[in-house]
């Protein structure tokens, strides 16, 4: 379950940093600037109904002011072409900077020659085939420093990946046959070793190829929300059309009733000005999230790229946010994945510090992390120095192994260290500590604890040595350590009769949710238990806080683990989680996830196991790990290329501030109008019903400078939300009401406010050009 | 007493009852839609009518007896105008000339109850009573059906079934308008109002000159006329009529009756949805909007803008004495924010500044309180378009009362937004450009605008009332102010109704603390801020030409 290369994924931010990349570089505006140009062909232009209403209003006012040609005429016509500039140029540069990440994955697929095998269960023989014409079901045998043809899973051979191509990580894999770990990627290197892979994947639709398209945004499909939304401006963009072409009789009837009032360049007899009346049309439909709508999905998808996570669709990203139930595997994402000692409990009679030097003694040949976890407890419980095993002579180690469920140290009768302490003794060489097995895979559960969800120690059994063998135990020293019925029955047998308080230590730390491991020593032929060392999952740091702030936002935590249930809610209770599933089987997680959905919610899990897939289809937000299964990888809608299940609280945050941030935008935007219309209304009306300049509140300098101002807000305010757009609004887990009022008075009030300081402001430098007056 | 502190007495004293019948009325109708048993009349009525009371109908079923009734409604009342020279009661009237015949059926099925006729004039008893009087009933209980109809759409889950149109407007006129109507037309009897089937009859004037009256069943008609938010008055200057409205606490009475169902419907609606609070909250936004424009009317009003008001101290034109300033801006504010548009007094004299009001009213869509049950599907319409801005800024997909609002919803809701103000928009545009249009214009400048704003605006949003100085009873404005009304009605109602199976056929969201709290200040606040700015940002230009072209200086 835990990965197997511990590494600091190189383009990975620290969890609570700001989301990078929202800085806009002037540079990459310019680079974009043809592609902004391209997008002004309306048959693009054609999925944004807003801007092409826009285009409309430019060409149309280009013909007018071509026809009758003025300053004023031409200041907005460039503007107008402007303002479909600038949204071409938010979705070019959102665009953009997906184009460069996939850049480097094409460099990866690059032609590739695979090794068919002729015949599946023969490694031998195999013909040399393009990595293109490779159908699902082939074989293919991959060697050392060559690249993978396609994705498969590994059905023979254990080898180490270079996975840097999809992941930017360079440290390697390893990819085994059988198991969790068994898919390879196209395009990745085998380092070492040589593995037989069945081809998963059809021709053209490989995992990067999908990345590339995934990252380069093309085929990009609307989401639902985005749909939606795409409707409320589309009605708007109605509305106000209906309100400016309906103007025209009103604004001709009003001229009329008034013969004696000259022409302006506003209205004349024949109605409001054809330039006047786009610049009011521009000016009013919500221009500002239209322009910014696809940028800011493009821009979602990118924070998840640039946190390593790729998402299927842009509805998994936006179901994110809605999740209600985070199902979370408790190791690995809660926990760190393996038991470490906690306290040390002797039995009456024996000193603490006696039971620590026997903990640590019987611990110091025990590799596996359970063990070494005693001895730093020893260390810094106890100040106990860590030694190595050939500090002791006269020793012979006995590590942990699966079968007797115990380590420990045998120390031969030595006249000078009979009946001391151990560490009095000389230390030297000694040659028979070479023995000590390791423990090739840290992840597997070394010690064995009673509680059930017992490990085997694959290879571990390396050394032997029988528990009792070794030095006769005649005025000998033997310490031992493991599983609490194992360690018990080894005193008995050598005479011992551990009393009825070792019990109750080992029943109390298994009612506390911990493994309780029992310390027993023969010296000078007496067989004693000593004492009980406690071990404990340890939860991971800042994780009830994170769990707290996913309640704050109203989304249950659901933990779940194979322990026992006694145990589970233990760690439960210490993390902070809502709720717990024990003894999960892939079943249970799957009905789980059935159940929580009948009841209207949303669900997001993480996973990588083969069996995994049902549930990770079912999810509505199913993150696989690239570690994992092709399985799991088809099975759920986002893969996370570091593995780290932790992120899906970062996926829910980002799912949550795309949705804030064009909810922030629209209510900008329409709050936007208001200004607008001060300063419109009075400059086309102001001069037949002079009451109307009442309305001008800003006191704009002339008609002309009024409405050019106006339309240079619109277009400029959207160059200045790109980055905003691009980087989105700032997402502080809160509840509900509390993120409505910061953004309510951020982006509505704000919105109303900020377009009469900027109007003026344009107003008070463009009084000077000519013709506005 | 000053006329200040007279205007507050009369509008705190109907606050203060209007919020004790909140919670008795909302439940006792909140009963009446929810329960499963039939009494003998509508037993009876099913019967005759052949329909399975205890089926449900999904919405289309529901919608296609909406405009079924509705059709076969304007079809009878127009031929009954048509025809009403050969019937019985007719006091000797001329048929009605069909293009007015066609406007005033429209016009009472919608619940427009616009009048392009003097009611004294040209309608004799039968019209009145069984035509007319009717559609006040019958009008009024389709409304209430379909504000039903939505709010089952948010109360249940997972299901096509939203209810028996038939049942829902039996139980709503036998059950609810009926027994009120008793009880209100008593009271206006007991207060001076007539109540006769009698003719013509000529009275001799204070000055000596002869006048001919036309007796009417005046009480009776005004009761549903004022609690179905209906407006048609019997005679032409409608509740200025002494006959209509006598004194000012029948003054008092007619604005409760008006308001009474309106702003009780929301405690329906809680009670449905299973969260009385989400009641108050409609009910709150409804009564904010009401306060702002009622204070903004008296306001405009009592300052006595205006040559005329000035030099006669007060704006007295086109009031009766008997109610006085304040409570005839009282009775406007009423009339123009539900969808009755009868009238104490005359709208066109009205400040400039307090006729942009009453247009504005009408221009909200009339959802504070609205029309019954137009008036509270309306108010639910702009929640959910409200949600929707909102929800997203909290950063889920938004939800109302655990529906999701997704590209369905937010379409239907739209289209419901926009049919209205595109009725009046294109509808004013397009008599302001035709000579005909303008022909019927009395007065020119901003005013006579704002007179045929005001006429489209009422029109299309099913108010009925009218600015005067329009001679609408023209072929032109017959068929388009009937076209107006006919669209305005019944495209939002079809555009609910699919909404309302939309909603229902959802599985609901629970709730959690990352939900949009909707029953809270902040969404009250909000949904008010979405009501009045949108309409602000779609109307400006038009209220700009003309009232405020008028009012400002």
């Amino acid at each position: 379950m835990s990965t197997p290369t511990l590494h600091t994924p190189r383009r990975t931010p620290a969890p609570h940093d700001k989301v990078g990349g929202g800085l806009l570089d002037p540079r990459q505006m310019i680079r974009s600037l043809p592609d902004a140009l391209r997008k002004l062909n309306p048959v693009t232009l054609w999925r944004n109904p807003v801007m092409l209403i826009v285009e409309a209003g430019a060409v149309f006012t280009t013909v007018l002011a071509i026809a009758a040609p003025s300053f004023f005429a031409w200041a907005i016509v460039v503007w107008l072409w402007l303002t479909v500039i600038f949204a071409n140029l938010a979705e070019a540069v959102a665009e953009g900077r997906g184009k460069a990440q996939a850049a480097t994955l094409r460099a990866a697929k690059r032609d590739t020659t695979a090794r068919r095998l002729l015949s599946p269960d023969d490694p031998a023989h195999w013909e040399e085939v393009g990595a293109t014409e490779l159908r699902q079901g082939d074989v293919v045998v991959v060697e050392a420093g060559q690249i993978i043809p396609g994705d498969g899973d590994v059905i023979e051979g254990i080898a180490s990946v270079d996975e840097s191509a999809i992941t930017g990580e360079s440290a390697p894999v390893i990819r085994e046959s059988g198991g969790d770990r068994s898919a390879v990627t196209g395009g990745t290197k085998v380092l070492s070793d040589r593995i037989v892979v069945r081809i998963t994947q059809k021709p053209g639709e490989s995992f990067i190829d999908r990345m590339i398209s995934l990252v380069e945004g093309a085929n990009r499909q609307k989401t639902p929300n985005e749909i939606a939304l795409n409707i409320l401006l589309a009605a708007l963009t109605i509305i106000f059309l209906a309100a400016t072409a309906t103007m025209q009789p009103m604004a001709i009837y009003a001229k009329a009733t008034n013969p004696g009032i000259p022409d302006s360049l506003a209205l004349t007899g024949d109605g409001v000005t054809g330039v006047v009346l786009v610049s009011l049309l521009v000016c009013l439909i919500p221009t500002t999230i239209g322009a910014l709508l696809s940028a800011i999905g493009i821009a979602g998808m990118d924070r998840l790229v640039q946190r390593n996570v790729l998402a299927m669709s842009g509805r998994a990203v936006e179901a994110a946010g809605d999740v209600n139930t985070l199902l979370l595997d408790k190791t690995g994402t809660i926990t760190l994945g393996n038991r470490q000692a906690a306290e040390f409990l002797p039995v009456p009679g024996v000193p603490a510090m006696e039971l620590a030097r026997a903990a640590q003694l019987s611990s110091l040949a025990d590799e596996t992390p359970e063990g070494r976890s005693i001895v730093v407890y020893a260390k810094q419980g106890y100040g106990l120095r860590e030694r190595e095993p050939g500090e002791l002579a006269h020793a012979t180690w006995v590590p942990f192994t699966a079968q007797t469920r115990m380590s420990g140290v045998d120390i031969a009768p030595d006249p000078g260290a009979v009946g001391t302490a151990p560490d009095s003794g000389a230390v030297g060489t000694a040659p028979d500590a070479g023995a000590v097995g390791t423990a090739p895979d840290p992840g597997a559960v070394g010690t064995a604890p009673d509680a059930g969800a017992m490990g085997t120690a694959p290879d571990s059994g390396a050394v032997g040595i029988a528990p009792d063998s070794g030095v006769s135990g005649l005025g000998g020293r033997q310490v031992r350590k493991g599983a609490a019925t194992a360690v018990m029955k080894w005193v008995r047998d050598h005479g011992g009769h551990p009393t009825a308080d070792v019990g109750h230590l080992v029943d109390g730390i298994s009612a506390s949710g911990g493994t309780p491991l029992v310390v027993g020593e023969v010296n000078g032929g007496e067989a004693r238990v000593l004492g009980v060392i406690h071990l404990k999952d340890v939860v991971k740091e800042g994780m009830r806080e994170r769990f707290d702030e996913m309640r704050r936002m109203g989304i249950r935590t659901v933990m779940i683990t194979g322990d026992n249930p006694l145990t589970a809610k233990a760690i439960a209770e210490e993390a902070g989680v809502d709720d717990f599933l024990a003894e999960a089987t892939p079943e249970d997680k799957l009905a789980l996830i059935k159940k929580e959905q009948e009841g209207g919610r949303l669900v997001a899990m993480t996973g990588d196991g083969t069996n995994d897939a049902p549930a990770l289809a079912q999810a509505d937000v199913g993150v696989a790990m690239n570690t994992g299964t092709s399985a799991a990888k088809e099975a759920g809608n986002m893969v996370d290329l570091d593995s780290n299940p932790t992120k899906l609280i970062e996926i829910v945050e980002i799912g949550k501030q795309l949705l804030i941030t064009r909810g922030a935008l629209t209510t900008f935007s329409i709050a936007n109008d208001i200004a607008k219309y001060f300063a419109i209304i009075p400059a086309m009306f102001a001069a037949v019903y002079p009451g109307l300049d009442a309305l001008n509140i800003m006191r704009l300098s002339s008609p002309q400078s009024a409405i050019l101002a106006a339309v240079i807000f619109n277009a400029v305010i959207i160059v200045a939300l790109i980055p905003l757009a691009l980087r989105g609004v700032r997402y502080r887990p809160s509840s509900a009401a509390k993120l409505l009022s910061r953004n309510l008075y951020l982006y509505g009030l704000g919105g109303v406010i900020a377009p009469f300081i900027g109007i003026k402001l344009i107003d008070l430098v463009i009084q000077f050009l000519p013709g506005m007056s | 007493m000053n006329p200040t502190l007279a205007g507050i007495l009369f509008i705190g004293s109907l606050v203060l009852v209007l919020a004790v019948c909140y919670r008795p009325l909302g439940d006792y109708m909140y009963r009446v839609y929810t329960g499963s048993r039939h009494n003998a009349i509508e037993r009876g009525i099913y019967r005759l009518i052949g329909v399975n009371a205890d089926s449900e109908q999904r919405w289309g079923v529901y919608a296609r007896g909406v405009l079924a009734f509705s059709a076969i409604s304007i079809l009878f009342l127009y031929a009954l105008q048509r025809l009403q020279s050969h019937l019985l009661l007719s006091l000797g009237m001329e048929p009605v000339e069909p293009a007015l015949a066609w406007n005033t059926a429209v016009s009472f099925v919608t619940n427009t109850n616009w009048q392009a006729y003097s009611g004294e004039a040209t309608m004799g008893h039968l019209v009145q009573t069984a035509g007319l009087a009717v559609q006040n009933f019958v009008s009024a209980a389709v409304g209430m059906a379909v504000a039903i109809t939505l709010v089952r759409g948010f109360a249940r889950d997972k299901t096509g079934e939203l209810g028996n149109f038939w049942v829902d407007l039996t139980r709503g006129t036998v059950r609810i308008l009926l027994p009120i109507s008793l009880v209100a037309a008593l009271a206006l009897v007991a207060g001076g109002a007539i109540q006769t089937f009698a003719d013509h009859s000529t009275w001799t004037t204070l000055t000596g000159g002869e006048q001919t009256f036309t007796p009417a069943a005046a009480a009776s008609q005004e009761a549903i006329k004022d609690l179905g938010t209906n407006g048609g008055g019997i005679f032409n200057v409608n509740s200025a009529h002494p006959f209509e409205n006598p004194t000012s606490w029948t003054n008092w009475i007619e604005i409760f009756l008006i308001l009474l169902i309106p702003f009780a419907l929301p405690r329906t609606f809680g009670r449905m949805v299973g969260d009385n609070r989400q009641g108050y909250a409609i009910a709150a936004v409804m009564a904010s909007v009401f306060a702002i424009s009622v204070t903004l009317t008296n306001w405009a009003e009592l300052s006595a803008g205006g040559t005329v008001p000035q030099a006669i101290g007060a704006a007295m034109e086109g009031r009766e004495v008997r109610f006085g300033v304040s409570n005839s801006a009282m009775f406007a504010s009423a009339t123009t924010l539900t969808s009755t548009g009868s009238v104490d007094s005359f709208h066109d004299s009205y400040t400039a500044l307090g006729g942009a009001m009453l247009i504005w009213n009408m221009l909200l869509g009339e959802v504070a309180p609205g029309g019954v049950g137009a008036g509270l599907y309306g108010m639910l319409i702009l929640a959910v378009i409200t949600v929707f801005v909102a929800g997203l800024m909290v950063g889920r997909t938004p939800e109302y009362l655990g529906k999701k609002i997704g590209p369905r919803e937010i379409k239907l809701a739209s289209l419901y937004f926009l049919a209205t103000p595109l009725l009046v928009l294109i509808g004013t545009a397009v008599a302001m450009a035709t000579p005909a249009g303008r022909a019927a214009m009395l007065n020119t400048g901003p005013h006579g605008f704002s007179e045929i704003l005001y006429a489209y605006a009422s029109a299309s949003n099913n108010n009925g009332s009218a600015f005067a100085g329009v001679s609408v009873n023209t072929a032109f404005h017959n068929i388009t102010l009937g076209l107006c009304m006919a669209f305005g009605r019944f495209l939002p109602i079809v555009l609910v109704l699919a909404l309302a199976g939309s909603l229902a056929a959802q599985t609901p969201v629970p709730a959690s603390t990352g939900t949009l709290p909707t029953h809270r200040p902040q969404f009250v606040g909000m949904v008010v801020g979405v009501t009045v700015i949108l309409v602000a940002l779609t109307f400006l230009p038009a209220l700009a030409l003309g009232p405020l072209a008028e009012g400002l200086h």
